[in-house]
């Protein structure tokens, strides 16, 4: 048996020695962890002393004699080195290193998050691609050329570095691509159409206006155009004095040409037309002049600025005076007098005309048209300014003959000192507002106009107060008639107040006379009878006072009552004619606290109700819901219709555009981070080529991602 | 004129002029009030969001996974081990497999769309073909692994060749080997749950049974970072568009939506569920995400929001175990305990199929003017209003009670002690029982 055994055994290390054991236990996969049958524990008896280092460095010559020192120092030193720390601590100091690292990686992601978060439109799938042609490569996978004339083709290709086969695009193509996202893609062609846009509206602009064959039009534009150069000019004298010198010689060249023709001399078919004109015509003679003028501003020699002084001066001596360059204007050609010297003092007699002559043909025609309105506009001023007086004094009237109801008399003089701080309040902010004193009256007359509704009841001080108001009687003395009539129908007194109060009523008339085109004098006759229709209409109606009555009546409901819980007879003698004592009034009778001013305190023409009304409330937010700061910015923003009622299409299209939109049936993927974060992982494909070690084992792995993803795109297996 | 009320052709469009002055149209406001609260309305309903019910599985659905590349098609796993392929336009099976013994305890498709995994309980990873075998040839996986421990979950990276799984341990495997190229673990527990980032691919989270979402990067040797809480998480999700985000389903009945680079606490709470929640899944979109709940409901929730924007249920829906959005974002998918796959609309009142310009004007049109008034009480109310099971109302009122009575407690404990001792927690706060580093 023993045998055998031996046998076997002896068989079994013969097979050992053919197949050796190491050979079988070879591993061909990573693996973390490693068995401990497979590690090779050979010569584990034997350590290896720092001694048995020692003594082979000093036998080798090649260590320095500074090792060798160290060493000896080492091997004499007592002292321990550190424990190093327990595994767990060490593990945890690497999670927490590693946990800095990732968190730092992701939160590159923060402004693309927030920039999703806050877009207002988001379009899933979010990469598309561009539903623009494509080449036949893309479409046809797998594509070879085959005839020999294709051959040929691309042999010239190939030749010139174009792509033949399988990568479409040429390298060069693929960096640009890769260089510029889509996003910035897009923002850089919407830029690019707009500067593209604009350069077409200018041409066009351009060509319209050489096509206008006004000369009129050209000179101002031209005038326009030399005022800005000048402009230019000076700015250019302080940044840029080579250039400038440079336009100076240009002026100096067109000078010349200007002193050899005969462009402005008044010597043209037109300046002789306008020489025989200019004798009766008074625009004749300005044209005329202004043509000189430009003669002389263009023949005027420019004086060169140099530093020195001399040169200057005689320069100044030697040039001739200016009206010596003046060609001769014939402004009466017959007169010998009107020559020389005269013509060239002329302009400044005739200023005032000039300047403004000057002055409308600067401006262009949007100028000229703006200023036509604006001469409009004050004209109507006038007019308006007219107007104010009489209603104020119609007012005044009013109020005279209200005071005799002793009630009303009451609510009215409130009614007036109210309405009077309001004005006074208006008349300040106007005051602020306009910069000189020169013009206030007036403007605060127009202010007043402009926000008046109701001026009505006005008394005497008041007009004290405004006193530099010209008195119009125009549309007053209609009114005189009017009341004197009433009073020839009316008996007594207070029954007149029943009555219709004309300059009540007529309020409103007076501010339709206003109107711009209407004319300033209103037939006479047409007032009366509309006068007596409106009398006739409103009889009885007295709308001031209804109005102050129910002001008041809704005020004093407003009012909390003063609750009386005082029992008569309760702790005391009771009986017919006994009061409560007064400790018992001041006690059982309860005020509530005012409440809350009203909104229409400070308003004397307006009621606002402040009832909260039981059908509305239920639709009514009651809260100011979370984003909006203040009901102001709430209001607002219900307050903006959106529906196609109110707003054109595109902006309805604008305005109800969904916040995310997804495609029919396309699966909408996640990120991809090589598609948004760009810089990273381009910079890391740079680092590639270099040295990798651990720590550029990221970078190298964000490559690698971005390869492997487009060898998914060519063919996908498992 | 009439003719001056005739459509015209400009830049190829047909308009009609219109005066849009304002004193033409008055009361823009209580009408388009009055057109919100109709579209209110009329949105509620067209409220039908249930679709289709798939049955043919003999226990109760494990898992759903949808096809990487086809939207029409899913798999679902079940607790007899059965796998089976669905075809979802035509709402039947195309496939059926007897993968595992046990559970199936998680499917993942490859990136590619040519095959898919799935693990279960016998311990086996098993790689399957998307491609039905021809007749008569019998099913049989590409691939099957067979490992230490009870695999829990699975799931595959987003461009590469490797998966990761968990169980005992968190393994990452390499397609082509047959032993795990790492495995990370913390301590000796088990995981429920582990996904991998859709953006950031290298990056990892588990649910792990001691309470804890542990998170890991596979670049690096040891996991990052985890958190504990105060009850176990059920499984998590990334949000596909925001890389940093992650909602985890935990059994307390709420949904947490975590910032990984501030895990001490998280960014929102989500609770309406009533009771524990088993699977979430974000829309490809990332601005919801669809939690399946034991409650026997379904809800979707606006990932910022802390209450659910839509509960679904139906009578026969028994517990939810697993959730997915489809990758269109238009149908949410559930499986639940009693063997049926259930189609939902994610969004009820949608008109599916394709819309005319009109429509979808007016739809839009209706959406924003509910957005406009969704502050007003009618329209909130009637927007807000959802039909619940009566039971599940019971107990919604009574967990209110519960918080009530809770924070009441609180109150009074903290007004008879010293003042600063009982610290004021935020909802956000309380959940939190630590980060270990």
């Amino acid at each position: 048996m023993q045998n055998e055994n031996l046998v076997q055994i002896s068989f079994f290390n013969q097979l050992m020695l053919v197949h050796p054991r190491k050979k079988q236990n070879e591993r061909s996969e990573a693996s973390v962890q490693v068995s401990e049958y497979f590690v090779n524990a050979e010569g584990t008896g034997d350590k290896v002393n720092l001694s048995d280092l020692l003594g082979t460095v000093e036998k080798t010559s090649g260590a320095s004699n500074k090792t060798k020192k160290q060493l000896r120092n080492l091997q004499s030193s007592k002292e321990t080195l550190e424990l190093p720390l327990n595994k767990q601590q060490t593990e945890k100091i690497q999670r927490g290193i590693a946990y800095e690292k990732t968190t730092a990686e992701v939160s590159c992601w923060k402004n693309i998050i927030l920039q999703n978060q806050k877009a207002e439109q988001m379009v899933f799938p979010l990469n598309q691609e561009s539903s623009g042609p494509k080449r036949v490569e893309q479409v046809v996978a797998g594509w070879k050329v085959q005839t020999p004339l294709e051959q040929e083709i691309f042999r010239l290709l190939h030749g010139s570095r174009q792509p033949v086969n399988d990568p479409v695009l040429t390298p060069v193509e693929e960096q640009s691509l890769k260089a510029m996202s889509l996003e910035e893609a897009k923002i850089r062609r919407a830029e690019l159409q707009k500067a593209r846009a604009l350069q077409s509206y200018y041409e066009a602009k351009a060509k319209r206006e050489k096509k206008i064959k006004s000369k009129k039009y050209h000179k101002v534009q031209n005038k326009a155009k030399r005022k800005d150069f000048l402009k230019q000019f000076d700015e250019m004298v302080k940044t840029n004095p080579e250039g400038a010198l440079e336009e100076l010689k240009k002026m100096e060249l067109s000078r010349m040409e200007e002193r050899m023709s005969l462009k402005h001399q008044n010597s043209g078919k037109w300046a002789k037309s306008k020489a025989i004109m200019a004798k009766y015509d008074d625009s004749a003679r300005k044209a005329m002049q202004e043509q000189l003028q430009m003669n002389k501003d263009l023949t005027q020699k420019m004086v060169v600025p140099s530093d020195d002084e001399h040169e200057s001066i005689e320069e100044g001596l030697e040039t001739v005076p200016d009206f010596v360059n003046d060609p001769e204007t014939v402004i009466d050609p017959v007169n010998p007098w009107m020559r020389g010297q005269l013509t060239h003092e002329e302009p400044e007699v005739s200023c005032v005309t000039a300047e403004e002559v000057q002055t409308a043909e600067e401006e262009n025609e949007e100028e000229e048209i703006i200023g036509e309105f604006e001469r409009k506009r004050k004209l109507r001023q006038a007019d308006e300014e007219d107007l104010i007086p009489t209603e104020e004094e119609h007012v005044v009237e009013v109020s005279d003959k209200e005071e005799e109801d002793e009630d009303e008399e009451e609510d009215v003089s409130e009614f007036n000192t109210l309405f009077r701080l309001m004005r006074s309040e208006k008349t300040r902010e106007g005051s602020n507002q306009t910069r000189g004193g020169l013009n206030t009256a007036g403007e605060e007359d127009e202010e007043g106009l402009l926000s008046e509704g109701q001026i009505r009841v006005r008394s005497i001080e008041d007009l004290e107060v405004l006193d530099e108001v010209v008195e119009p009687r125009a549309i007053e003395e209609p009114s005189a008639p009017q009341t004197a009539a009433a009073e020839a129908t009316s008996e007594p007194p207070h029954k007149k107040k029943r009555e219709i109060n004309l300059k009540e009523v007529l309020t409103k008339e007076a501010k339709a006379v206003r109107l711009p085109f209407l004319p300033t004098v209103v037939d006479e006759e047409e007032r009366d009878e509309q006068i007596s229709i409106i009398k006739e209409a409103f009889a009885g109606d007295d709308v001031i006072s209804d109005f102050i009555k129910d002001k008041s009546r809704q005020e004093a409901a407003g009012r909390p009552a003063v609750v009386d819980l005082t029992l008569p007879g309760w702790g005391e003698w009771g009986g017919v004619g006994l009061k409560p004592p007064r400790w018992k009034r001041k006690r059982f009778r309860i005020k509530t606290a005012p409440p809350p001013p009203r909104q229409d305190q400070k308003l004397p023409d307006v009621i606002i109700s402040e009832k909260r009304t039981a059908s509305v409330a239920s639709h009514q937010v009651s809260q100011l819901p979370f984003p909006f700061q203040n009901t102001a910015q709430f209001e607002s923003s219900i307050r903006t219709p959106i529906g196609s009622t109110w707003n054109t299409q595109t902006v309805v299209k604008n305005m109800t555009k969904p916040k995310v939109v997804t495609k029919l049936g396309a699966i909408i993927e996640p990120m991809v981070k090589e598609d948004f974060i760009k810089s990273k992982t381009t910079a890391a494909g740079g680092k590639g080529a270099a040295i990798m070690l651990g720590e550029n084992r990221r970078a190298k792995e964000g490559t690698k991602r971005s390869a492997e993803n487009k060898k998914k795109k060519s063919s996908c297996g498992c | 004129e009439a003719s001056d009320f005739c459509l015209y052709w400009k830049w190829r469009h047909l308009y009609v002029p219109r005066n849009y002055d304002p004193t033409l149209h008055p009361f823009e406001v209580p009408r388009e009030y009055t057109r919100a609260l109709n579209a209110t309305k009329l949105e509620r309903v067209f409220a039908k969001p249930f679709v289709a019910s798939l049955d043919g599985h003999r226990d109760g659905i494990s898992c759903i996974t949808k096809h990487a590349k086809s939207l029409s098609t899913i798999i679902s796993g079940a607790c007899d081990g059965e796998v089976k392929v669905w075809n979802l336009p035509r709402q039947e099976c195309l496939r059926t497999v007897q993968a595992h013994e046990g559970f199936v305890r998680g499917i993942c498709s490859r990136f590619c769309g040519t095959s898919f995994f799935t693990v279960g309980d016998d311990k086996t990873i098993k790689q399957w073909n998307w491609e039905a075998p021809g007749y008569g040839v019998r099913e049989e996986p590409i691939n099957t692994i067979l490992g230490k421990a009870v695999f829990t979950g699975i799931d595959h990276h987003q461009r590469e060749g490797t998966f990761v799984t968990c169980g005992q341990t968190v393994d990452i495997w390499d397609e082509q080997r047959s032993s795990p190229i790492r495995s990370f673990s913390w301590g000796v527990d088990s995981f429920s749950c582990v996904r991998y980032n859709p953006v950031e691919t290298e990056l990892l989270a588990s649910c792990a049974s001691d309470r804890s979402v542990v998170l890991y990067d596979t670049r690096e040797s040891a996991p990052l970072r985890k958190v504990i809480m105060q009850l176990r998480s059920n499984t998590l999700c990334w949000n596909p568009m925001e890389a940093y985000y992650f909602t985890c389903a935990n059994e307390d009945y709420n949904l947490y939506t975590y910032d990984i680079r501030h895990l001490d606490v998280p960014v929102t709470v989500h609770m309406d569920h009533v009771s524990a929640v088993l699977d979430v899944d974000y829309s490809p979109t990332g601005r919801e995400f669809v939690s399946a709940s034991f409650d026997k409901t379904i809800r979707i929730f606006p990932k910022d929001k802390g209450h659910s924007r839509e509960v679904y249920h139906t009578k026969r829906m028994q517990h939810v175990i697993c959730v997915r959005w489809s990758a269109d974002n238009k149908y949410v998918l559930s499986g639940s305990d009693e063997m049926n796959i259930r189609l939902w609309k994610a969004n009820a009142s949608e008109k599916l199929g394709l819309l005319s310009a009109r429509e979808k004007a007016a739809t839009h049109y209706n959406k924003k003017l509910i957005e406009k008034f969704q502050h007003h009480p009618q329209v909130r109310r009637i927007a807000r209003h959802r039909h619940l099971p009566g039971d599940i109302l019971k107990q919604k009122r009574e967990l209110r009670e519960m918080r009530e009575a809770q924070r009441r407690k609180e109150q009074n404990v903290r007004k008879h002690s010293k003042p600063g001792s009982v610290p004021l927690l935020t909802e956000k706060e309380k959940h939190v029982v630590a980060v270990v580093e």
